[in-house]
Formats: C-alpha cells, structure tokens, sequence
C-alpha cells in the first residue's frame, strides 16, 4: 500500500518541478533583443530549398537570398520602381537590344573577393549555359520566363552575350529588343554569386541518374552562398534555422541588426502562437481570421502588403455565344464582385478594375468599369438575341486556396447566385485544384466560365497582361489582333514613357473587350512584434531586412 | 530463441515487398504528380512531360517500379527528393532522431503517469481515485491532440512565459548535432543551458503526443491489475501470511505487467512512425512533417523511402515487444 502511493505521488511531483524549474528559467528569449543590434528571428512557412537563386523559385528560398545578394538593379523599397544596386547607371542604344550598365565600385563579395565586371558576366553565362536538369521549369523557371531557351539553342534565348567592356561596364547583347528586361533584371534570380565561390563549393556540380534526377553534391547552395548583400551566410540547421550576420564590409547602408534568423514553422496556427510567445519577431503571410488577433495586441502589429496578384473570371470565347461582347458585358454585369471581395476576403482584398495591381506602370484609372446590375445584364442578353436563361458551365477548384482566392467555392456560389439574378442559369462544375482544374483551365475544357488567378513573378505589367493576353490561348479563345500587336509593342519598348502609354492602352482595350472578368486583389498582411522598426513591404514581397531594427529593448 | 527471431526477421521480405508495391501504387493513384506540386498556375505540358522525363515517370509503372527496386535494393539508395533536392537518407537521418526523441519523451511522460495511475485506481477500485482516472483517461483519449496543443501552448508559453512553443530547441543557442539526438548532442557538448532548453522545448509535445497513450496505459494498467488480483494464488501467497508489500509486487505487478509492457510497446511503435499533428503544431522536424509535406508535394522518393522506412521500424517494434514477453514472463517460450 505504502509503494502505491508513493509511486502515485512521485510522478507528479516530477512533473510540477519540471514547470518550477522552467519558470525559474524564464523565457529564453526576452534578454536577448536588448543588445545593441540584436537577433531577429523570423518565422517562415518552411525551409528554403536552396540558397541560390538561379535554381529556385519558391518564396522562401528567394527571401534569404534577396537578404544575402544583389543584382545590377533592384526596387525601390515598398514600390515596383527599378532603381540602381550593383549598376549605378544604364542605358540601352537605339535598337533596344544592347544595354550597357555602369557597375559600382569598390564592393566586395562575402568571400572578400572583387565584384566587377568579369563577374557579371560570369554569372550570365552561368545561366545561359546551364544543361540538362538545369534547364527544368522547377529550376529555372524565371530564365525561362524572362529569357526564354539556352545555349543549347533548343528554344529561342533573349539572352545573347555579355562583355566586360572595362572593369566597371558591363554590356549586356540581346537577340530581340525588350523592355521589360530591366524590371526582370530587379528578380532575386539574377543577383550576382561570387564567381570563386560559385566554383570552389562545386555550385553546378552533381550527378544525374534516370530514377532519381538531379543530385547536387556542391555545397555552395547549403553551406557557402556568397553575394555582396547586407547580411552573409552563417548557417543553416534544415528544420531548424537559418542563420545570417550583419556584413560589416557592405558598401550601402549596414543592417542595423548583429544577426538574423529564419525559423521553418509550416503550420500557420503555430506561426501565429510562437508570434505571441515571442518566439519569432515576425512572420509572413498571416490568415485573414488571424489579422484580427493580432491587431488586438498591444504587443503585435499588422503590416499591409500591397497587393501583387488578380483574381478573375474566364469567359472562353470559342464557344458561342460568348463571342458576342454583349453576352461578355451581360457576364460582367451580372457577377456581384462587390459583395464576393468584401464578404470572403477577411478585409484583404479590393475588387480589381483590371488585370494588374495598381502599383504597376501601365496601370489605367480610366478603364471602362462594369458595376453589378442584375437589369442592366439581363437587357444586354437581349440585346445579344439569346434566349433567357442562358445556360453557363461554370467550373471552380476544390482542396485549394490562392492568396487571390482564399476560398473558391464560396466565391462560386457567390457569383452562381448573381448569375441567376441576371438572366444565367448556372450549371457548377469543379474538380481538384491539379492536375485536373489547371489543365483544364489551360487547354480551355473548363466550361464557358471559371476562377482562376495569377500572382506577379515581377514588376512589369508584360507578366501580368502579357502572360494572359498576348497571344492565342485555348483558355480564352479569342484572336484580337491589334491587342496582341499592342502587347508585343509594349514589351519591346525601351523608352518608358511610351512604355507606360502603350500599356495603359492595353488595359482599356482589354476592358472594353472583356476577355475575362478581373474581380479581386489581395493584400497579404505580415505580422510582428510592435517593437519591430523598419519594415517595409513589397508587392513583389522581397523586402530587405537590412533597415529593420528592434527599439527599445523587449 | 535465436531461430524465433530469425524466423520473424524472414518474414521481413514478403512484408516489405509488399507493402512497397502497396506504397508504391498508392502515391502513383494520387492525383496529380509532383509536376502539379512544383507548378501550380505556372504548369504547361511542355514543362510537365520535361518534369515527368526527368524523373522516369513518363514509363510504365512496373518499369518505374523495377528501377526503384533495383536502386533500394542494389545500390541501397532511397533516391532524391523531389523539392529538397537531397538524398532521402540523409533527411531520414535528420528526421527519425527528432521523431524518436520526441516518441520516448512522450512515452516517458505516459508511462510514469499512467501505470502507477492504473495501478492505484484498481487497488482502489471503486473509490474516487479510481474515479478520477477515468474521469483523466477519458480526456486523454477524447481530447484532440490539436486542441490539447493550442490550449497548453496558450498557458504555458502565451500567458506563462514558461515554456516555448515551437521547434527542438531555441535558435539563440548553438551545438554542433553529431547525433540529431538533440538532448545527446546537448550533453555531448556539455552545454548544461542547452541541454535544458531542449527539455523545455521537450515538454509540451511530449505531453500533447503522450495524452492518448497516457490514457491507455492507466486504463490496461488498471484492468490488468484487476484481473490478477483476483487469481487463486494471489489469495494462496495473502493466506500464507507473505507481507502485503510482497505480494503487491511480485505475485500481482509482476503478472501485470505483461499486457502493459504489450501496449507500450505497441503504442512506441505507432508514435515513431511520426506524429503528424504533434509535429505540425510544434513545428518538430519529424517524420510526421516530413511525410504529409511529401504527399503535399507528391514527393514520390520521399514517400517510397519514408513509408517503408516506419513499416520496417513497426515491424521491429512488433518483434521487440515480442521477445520481451519472454523476458518478463518465463512462462512463455518463443518457439
């Protein structure tokens, strides 16, 4: 008897001294940010797949690399406005296919190694000779997309040579005239690595075999990124943390903080505790139901990024009669955007008058609008001669939310209801996010309308109306000649002014023409604690945590 | 004894084989590929049918699933996965210790609460200790792990400031990790302040994860007592004048102790194979994590290599609690 009850005891005493203990321990962290510069550590969705941006695309091994590299040019911060980082100034010739940048001087990357020239170029030709599973989307999806093809000349490159012309010039040929290379030249993707180290730790290295792809074996990606940012590579633990420091030899402005830290926490109520905890300073993409809880702590703050992304309706022209624009304006017309943005967007979202945020060049006011009028669409199908209810296959996604759509379904059933208002008869369809939805979006089998979105790869109106409307597409369905005229002409204009005229033209002429419904932007929130000084986001979300300071202490 | 584990480790190879056809199956009827997963909005069938070359996955199936043999069996090499680009044995490496340590703290914590809770509550049957341990087991299983988790986050970090609430250890402190054992690594470094801040870090999974087998165990505890406690020689060895002291301990733990060691070790098994929503809320780095952001990803490697990886360790699990009961009870004969 006398044994069982002191085994019952001896547990839980165990357990209760365990919780003294920790309380005399305290937390570990409030002592910690009183130092002069202090830690900062951030909470990210998960690690980053590799610190080298010329191989990755996903945000979060972009974010460490934008803290750690440079490129030529970079934006302005909060803005999508191109300034100078390692070039100082550039200019294109006449023909708009040759551009030659005036680099810095006196920057040393981390490894204590000149920045010039022949590094830059070493850096282009790197890209453009990349091989085999290199050249795979998931790798180098933004030289794809801004460039186009390789050396191997398989498809067509924008990207021709670069020369050293002298130290400190750096001219940089294309195939083509484009003018949306510069913005694209701001992309972390193409900051410039230290030559040697890119070499020395092996940073193409690797083996290939037929089951198991590509297989890095350099270490330059996970233990030796070498740029010439504000803060150098310390160390990264996988699951754990992500270490960097203050680079005392950076040319521009310090960083005000000794040391910043990237923690992986996937799960986002787990984000949202170890930000009230005081685990992490600041986490990104936070829920819309969380904005709340934060903003009503004394000790957190919100901060608004601005929107970078669109959600709209599809209207695939290839079947009849959405060839008729009065039937596309009678769609317009009859979906309730209005009430979809303000009721399923947790306070996030505003409803897009365009395909493109307004913070981009090119961005029109003054586009043709189209206001939620239930009468006004009905008479439009009249007008079109089709009988009423017009009957729509309107398809969604399911098991998946965009930032542009946190929650499709009840964004379709919101504007199922409207289109039935409006002389619609809709008919739902869905089907799982991928492959299934996505592939039908694209090869245009997702009935006459569907949700679907975009978010900006970077700061140039061609990867947000370009992408869409350029050319021929099987999800739209439509040819207009002089829009795609006007797009091209847009992308190869090197004067910006014009640049920006064009592109304004483009947005009206799209919303006149109505080959889609744009219906949502969405800004993303951040969340820190209120002591953080100095952040300033993005649209394009890659902000420098080098101004960023902790004040006053805990 | 020795043919006995021979035998059973025999056995292996039929069940590996097929359960890696079964995973292999699996993930493949899974919607989508790891070219959706990677893409998204971006995905063309260009870049798609690149993808699906690269990775062999544009072969027949039972060509894919040869190869994949092969290279496990011949080369051992559970291949690369997809979105980390590293090999998958050496993030099993990194994932298994923080999964082990974590199971054991959890077990740790249900086993010294829930055996000695069991144990009283059916010496006490019927009395409000007994009842109280219902009353705790029946939390313990009913209580979502998710909620249990939020809920002792948001005392004992949010409100307490005692204790935090995520990942293994703090990232102000650095050791070096020679055995991904963080409590190992923390003493092997002799760090005493490390080695307390990975307990601390320990104690709330530990008690989230070993809730429902906390409750297991006090509620077989308790049964088994009960049943031995009424056998003939337990009354023969009180009526024999042996001290009460004795006869607890040897005639009725003992004998009890054989359908307990059974669930604990059937329940350390199934907490190896990964915590899934323990490791998510906590952000612990374990298989859990590891394998659902797999199946996410469509990370076909990761998932091949991971599954069979926590069969192989059930089934040891399974032949370790097997040759224990002939440890414990000599009674029984392994043949």
């Amino acid at each position: 008897m006398k044994l069982s009850r002191l085994w019952f005891v001896f547990p839980l005493a165990l357990v209760a001294l365990a919780f003294a203990a920790a309380g005399c321990g305290g937390s570990s962290k409030s002592d910690s940010s009183s130092s002069a510069g202090g830690e900062l550590v951030f909470g990210t969705a998960s690690d980053p797949v590799a610190l080298d941006g010329a191989l990755v695309s996903d945000g979060e091994s972009l974010r460490p690399i934008d803290q750690m590299f440079e490129g030529l040019v970079t934006l302005k911060e909060g803005t999508t406005e191109v300034v100078p980082a390692l070039a100082t100034s550039w200019k294109a010739d006449a023909a708009g296919t040759s551009w030659t940048f005036d680099l810095r001087e006196n920057v040393k990357f981390h490894d204590g190694t000149e920045f010039n020239a022949d590094a830059v170029c070493f850096n282009f030709d790197r890209w453009y000779n990349f091989k085999g599973p290199f050249q795979q989307q998931s790798a180098t999806y933004y030289w794809q997309t801004v460039f186009g093809g390789f050396s191997d000349k398989k498809t067509p490159s924008l990207y021709k040579s670069c020369e050293a012309t002298d130290d400190h010039t750096v001219v940089i040929n294309l195939t083509k005239p484009s003018a949306s290379f510069l913005g694209a030249l701001a992309l972390t993707n193409f900051t410039i690595a230290s030559p040697e180290a890119l070499q020395k730790y092996g940073a193409d290295k690797g083996s290939v075999d037929e089951e198991t792809g590509f297989k890095p074996t350099g270490s330059y990606a996970t233990q030796h990124p070498t740029g010439t940012g504000p803060f150098k590579f310390v160390s990264w633990t996988r699951g754990d943390r992500l270490v960097m420091e203050k680079n005392d030899d950076y040319w521009g402005d310090k960083a005000k903080l000794d040391r910043l830290i990237f923690r992986p926490i996937s799960d986002n109520a787990a984000r949202l505790q170890a930000l009230q905890s005081g685990e992490i300073e600041g986490y990104d993409l936070v829920e819309p139901q969380d904005v709340k809880t934060i903003e009503g702590d004394d000790s957190l703050q919100i901060l608004d990024r601005p929107a970078f992304n669109v959600g709209y309706v599809t209207i695939n022209q290839k079947v009849s009669p959405f060839d008729k624009i009065e039937v596309r304006q009678a769609v317009a017309a009859g979906l309730d955007r209005e009430a979809v943005v303000k009721n399923f967007y947790g306070g996030r979202g505003e409803v897009a008058k365009a395909f493109m945020p307004p913070s981009l060049e090119g961005y029109a006011e003054d586009v043709q609008t189209y206001p939620y009028d239930p009468a006004k669409a009905k008479s439009l199908l009249q007008k079109a001669g089709v009988q009423m209810p017009l009957k729509v296959d309107f398809w969604y996604p399911t098991d998946i939310s965009r930032p542009y759509m946190p929650d499709p379904k009840r964004n379709f059933e919101a504007f199922a209801a409207s289109l039935n208002k409006s002389g619609f008869k809709v008919v739902p369809h869905s089907a799982p996010w991928s492959p299934d939805y996505l592939g039908r979006v694209d090869e245009g089998t997702a009935g006459h309308l569907n949700l679907i979105g975009w978010t900006g790869d970077f700061a140039d109106p061609d990867n947000f109306i370009g992408v869409f409307f350029q050319s021929f597409s099987p999800q739209f369905g439509f040819r207009n000649p002089e829009l795609f005229n006007l797009l091209d002409q847009g992308e190869a204009e090197p004067d910006e002014a014009k640049r920006e005229d064009i592109y304004k033209q483009a947005n009206r002429l799209i919303m006149d023409f109505l080959p889609a419904v744009p219906y949502a932007h969405s800004k993303p929130a951040l969340g820190f604690r209120a002591d953080v000084e100095g952040y300033e986001p993005s649209p394009t979300t890659n902000e420098s945590f080098a101004p960023v300071s902790i004040g006053g202490g805990d | 004894m020795l043919r006995f584990v021979i035998r059973r480790l025999l056995l292996l190879v039929p069940i590996l084989l097929g359960l890696s056809i079964l995973v292999f199956a699996w993930i493949r009827a899974l919607p989508g590929g790891p070219a959706e997963a990677l893409l998204g909005e971006r995905l063309t069938p260009e870049s798609r049918a690149q993808i699906e070359e690269q990775y062999g996955l544009d072969d027949p199936v039972f060509v894919q699933y040869w190869r994949y043999v092969k290279t496990t069996v011949v080369d051992r090499d559970l291949g690369t996965s997809i979105n980390t680009r590293r090999p998958v044995s050496e993030e099993l490496k990194e994932r298994f210790p923080a999964t082990i340590e974590l199971a054991v703290a959890a077990m740790l914590f249900a086993m010294v609460l829930g055996v000695p809770l069991g144990y009283v509550a059916a010496k006490r049957y019927g009395g409000p200790i007994d009842q109280a341990s219902l009353v705790v087991s029946l939390l313990g299983v009913s209580m979502p792990i998710f909620f249990l988790a939020i809920l002792l986050k948001y005392i004992f970090a949010i409100k307490l400031g005692l204790l935090p609430t995520v990942g293994r250890m703090s990232v102000l402190i650095d050791i070096e990790h020679p055995t991904n054992f963080y409590v190992l690594d923390a003493i092997i470094a002799g760090n005493p302040e490390a080695l307390w801040d990975v307990i601390k870090h320990l104690i709330l999974p530990a008690i989230a994860l070993g809730s429902i087998p906390l409750a297991i165990v006090a509620r077989i505890t308790r049964a088994a007592t009960l049943d031995v406690q009424n056998e003939d020689y337990v009354r023969t060895a009180r009526a024999k004048g042996l001290p009460p002291r004795t006869v607890d301990v040897r005639h009725i733990f003992r004998n009890a102790l054989l359908p307990i060691a059974t669930i604990i070790g059937l329940q350390t098994g199934l907490l190896l194979s990964g915590a899934v929503l323990t490791e998510t809320v906590f952000a612990w780095p374990g298989m859990g994590t590891w394998l659902v952001e797999a199946i996410d990803n469509r990370n076909y490697p990761v998932l091949q290599g991971g599954i069979l990886f926590v069969s192989l360790v059930f089934v040891m699990v399974n032949l370790v609690v097997d040759l224990s009961y002939a440890l414990i009870n000599p009674r029984i004969r392994v043949s």
